[in-house]
């Protein structure tokens, strides 16, 4: 197992190359660079634009511009942000974590919501609350995420319960430490709400079609026979069987814990990678863009391993070293 | 194979309920230019943001309330009590082109030009929402089967090749789908975005939002082809008509499509939704459909004002319903021809 995840991570080197080469490329394809706005400003003189663009090596190919960038990136220097003027790594960690907390309640949101329902659904196989439940899950896969984003916000603006944007209050820094806590959640509790929103009609799917292949199978049955009580046997023998499917969905979302709020952060307002990343791409501050590519494809390519682990780990049949 | 599959839907009330609304939504798509009341451009300043127009019945005609402006400030409009307006069908217009070249003078319904019919309101400039709906129907309706046709061609000829062929060939394709796939969609999307839009002018994005959807859309439909060849390649059938001397290209065309076309059917119809989503999602960050053609998703990008949430102009957001309504068409059609090509698949009920 341990050289299967060392090949595997080993495979990531070529493929990062890949992907910063082919966003390198890209951004060098697009006119103008983020000197542009100076440039067109009449009270800044020629030479010291020459200046900066020696300064920050745009003068030579781009090319040679990726090559300064990888060499600088055995250093684990990222570069520097043009519009922020500060290093890339230090942006990215400011942010990150604000994206980080966002994804992982939603995230909690999403399971703690579709494992019960699931479940009953399942359970309760035919009955009106296993169509209704279905027919939500239906609408919910259907709605595109930041049109409920947008609605959220005119939620918040309509009824002000709701903050309509960012992390924090002006007077954030001024409360006590519990109230800081309550002002967070305040703030998250609508993005965290659209975004758990989307993945749970998915992981509801599942749990209810793993639920039904197990409460046919032959040790429930048995468990039944020898008398045990119905919450029992759904705790102990349906429950725990039945959420493996789900375990390995674990792995995806991994994937996109740092990259998947991009157009939600974007519509509510919210201070995180998705946002930076955004306006990074207008403003072509093109580290910050590949700094914020090579995180989103580490995790990315990360959760697909986690994915595939996580399967053989639940179900011990799957085995990927011979 | 595919007038039984036709056959097939006709006998499921939702296959049927599904595509006979599709196929209304397409028609009104095509006709956009003759249902609606006015040019999706058509500007009125005296009337922005004015709220949606109440019809009445009166003296045995179909009328429109005519509204006042109140307050300038918060475009607040009330109806005048006794001012109606007659709407007259099949009504003389302006005179403008349909599908760009048939001339025509009359829309199918209208008022006189002194007032205004909003179905569903109108915009900041007094633009008729419920024209640029059926405007922006006929983007964000084509660039779904266009986009799936491309990323169909373009997946089921490198996937079929690669299967087919394997060796060095299949695997430079492979490698190439696992370095499109291992970045995130939307900043890929971002990025083919921010550098191709110099080469192509306002008029042409449309083709380069599909081209862009397709360039990312190919590489998982390449995958999953190549691994139907693969399993499909060494079966007796694939080995008869090598043995009869057709050349590859006949039998991947002959004989390995007509097997992935079922596939193919389900997942098309399925994957539709993802380009409809996301032109809706660049147009709505502003980097897709720019003005001044109209799509859902740059409707609901001008629904962003802070005004429009404070001030209730909830007719602004109906965009998005259109959107979810089309998505949902698509996806329960989808269900109901997985159904009938692969029952094996059929969630349980």
């Amino acid at each position: 197992m341990k050289t299967y995840i060392f090949k595997r991570l080993l495979t990531m080197i070529p493929m990062l190359l890949g992907v910063t080469f082919l966003v390198f490329l890209l951004m060098s394809l697009s006119p103008g660079d983020f000197l542009t706005p100076i440039k067109a400003q009449r009270d800044i003189s020629a030479e010291y634009i020459r200046q900066l663009e020696a300064e920050f090596g745009l003068n030579r190919p781009w090319y040679v511009q990726y090559f300064l960038w990888l060499k600088n990136l055995l250093h684990l220097d990222f570069g520097y942000s043009w519009t922020y003027k500060i290093p890339v790594v230090q942006l990215l960690a400011q942010r990150a974590p604000c994206t980080l907390l966002l994804s992982i309640t939603s995230l909690i949101f999403s399971w703690a919501v579709a494992i019960p329902l699931g479940v009953l659904a399942a359970v309760y196989k035919g009955s009106i609350f296993d169509k209704i439940s279905a027919f939500l899950a239906y609408t919910t896969l259907s709605v595109p995420g930041f049109f409920l984003a947008l609605v959220a916000v005119y939620f918040a603006a309509r009824t002000g319960w709701f903050p309509t944007g960012g992390l924090t209050s002006i007077d954030h820094d001024y409360l006590s430490f519990p109230e800081r806590i309550l002002d967070y959640a305040h703030h998250l509790f609508l993005p965290t709400l659209i975004l758990g929103i989307g993945g749970i009609a998915g992981l509801m799917r599942i749990m209810r079609t793993s639920t039904l292949d197990v409460i046919h199978a032959d040790y429930v049955m048995t468990a039944r026979a020898k008398g045990l009580g119905e919450r029992a046997i759904l705790f102990r023998h349906v429950l725990r069987n039945a959420i493996n499917p789900l375990v390995t969905t674990l792995g995806f979302a991994f994937s996109g814990l740092l990259s998947g709020a991009l157009l939600v952060e974007n519509v509510m307002n919210y201070p995180g990678l998705g946002q930076l990343v955004y306006q990074a791409f207008l403003r072509k501050d093109q580290f910050v863009v590949l700094g914020a590519v090579v995180l989103g494809s580490v995790m990315l390519i990360v959760g697909n391993l986690l994915a595939d682990l996580l399967l053989a780990w639940t179900d011990p049949r799957i085995r990927y070293d011979k | 194979m595919t007038s039984n599959l036709f056959r097939q839907i006709l006998q499921r009330p939702t296959g049927v309920l599904c595509a006979a609304l599709l196929a209304v939504l397409y028609l009104i798509a095509i006709f956009a230019a003759v249902i609606s009341p006015y040019a999706p451009s058509d500007q009125n300043l005296a009337k922005t943001y004015h709220p949606p127009t109440g019809l009445v019945w009166h003296d045995g005609r179909l009328c429109v309330r005519v509204y006042k402006l109140v307050d300038p400030t918060e475009a607040l409009y009330r109806a005048e009590p006794d001012r109606l307006a007659p709407v007259h069908f099949w009504a003389k217009s302006a005179p403008y082109k349909l599908w760009g070249f048939i001339p025509m003078e009359h829309r199918l319904f209208g008022v006189d030009s002194a007032e205004r019919i909003y179905l569903l309101g109108s915009d900041s400039t007094g633009r008729d929402v419920f024209s640029r709906l059926l405007y922006g129907s006929q983007v964000s309706l084509s660039i779904g089967l266009i986009g799936i046709f491309i990323t169909t061609v373009i997946g089921v000829t490198v996937g079929g090749l690669s299967g087919y062929f394997g060796g060095p060939l299949d695997n430079v394709t492979m490698r190439l789908t696992e370095l499109l796939m291992a970045v995130p969609d939307l900043y890929l999307i971002i990025a083919l975005r921010a550098a191709l839009s110099a080469y192509f002018d306002s008029g042409q994005i449309f083709l380069l939002i599909v081209g862009i959807l397709s360039f990312i859309g190919w590489s998982g439909t390449a995958r999953v082809i190549r691994g139907l060849t693969l399993s499909l390649r060494n079966r007796p059938f694939i080995h008869a008509a090598e043995a009869l001397g057709q050349t590859p290209f006949v039998i991947l065309w002959k004989h390995l499509f007509p097997n992935l076309l079922g596939y193919l059917i389900v997942t098309s119809t399925l994957s539709i939704p993802g380009y409809i989503l996301g032109e809706a999602a660049l147009s709505f960050l502003g980097i897709g459909i720019q003005e001044p053609s109209t799509s859902w998703g740059l409707m609901l990008s001008q629904a962003q004002d802070m005004k429009v949430f404070m001030l209730n102009f909830w007719w602004l957001l109906t965009p998005g319903l259109a959107i979810f309504v089309t998505v949902i068409l698509f996806n329960a059609l989808g269900d109901v021809l997985r159904d009938i090509v692969d029952p094996k698949l059929k969630t349980q009920v």
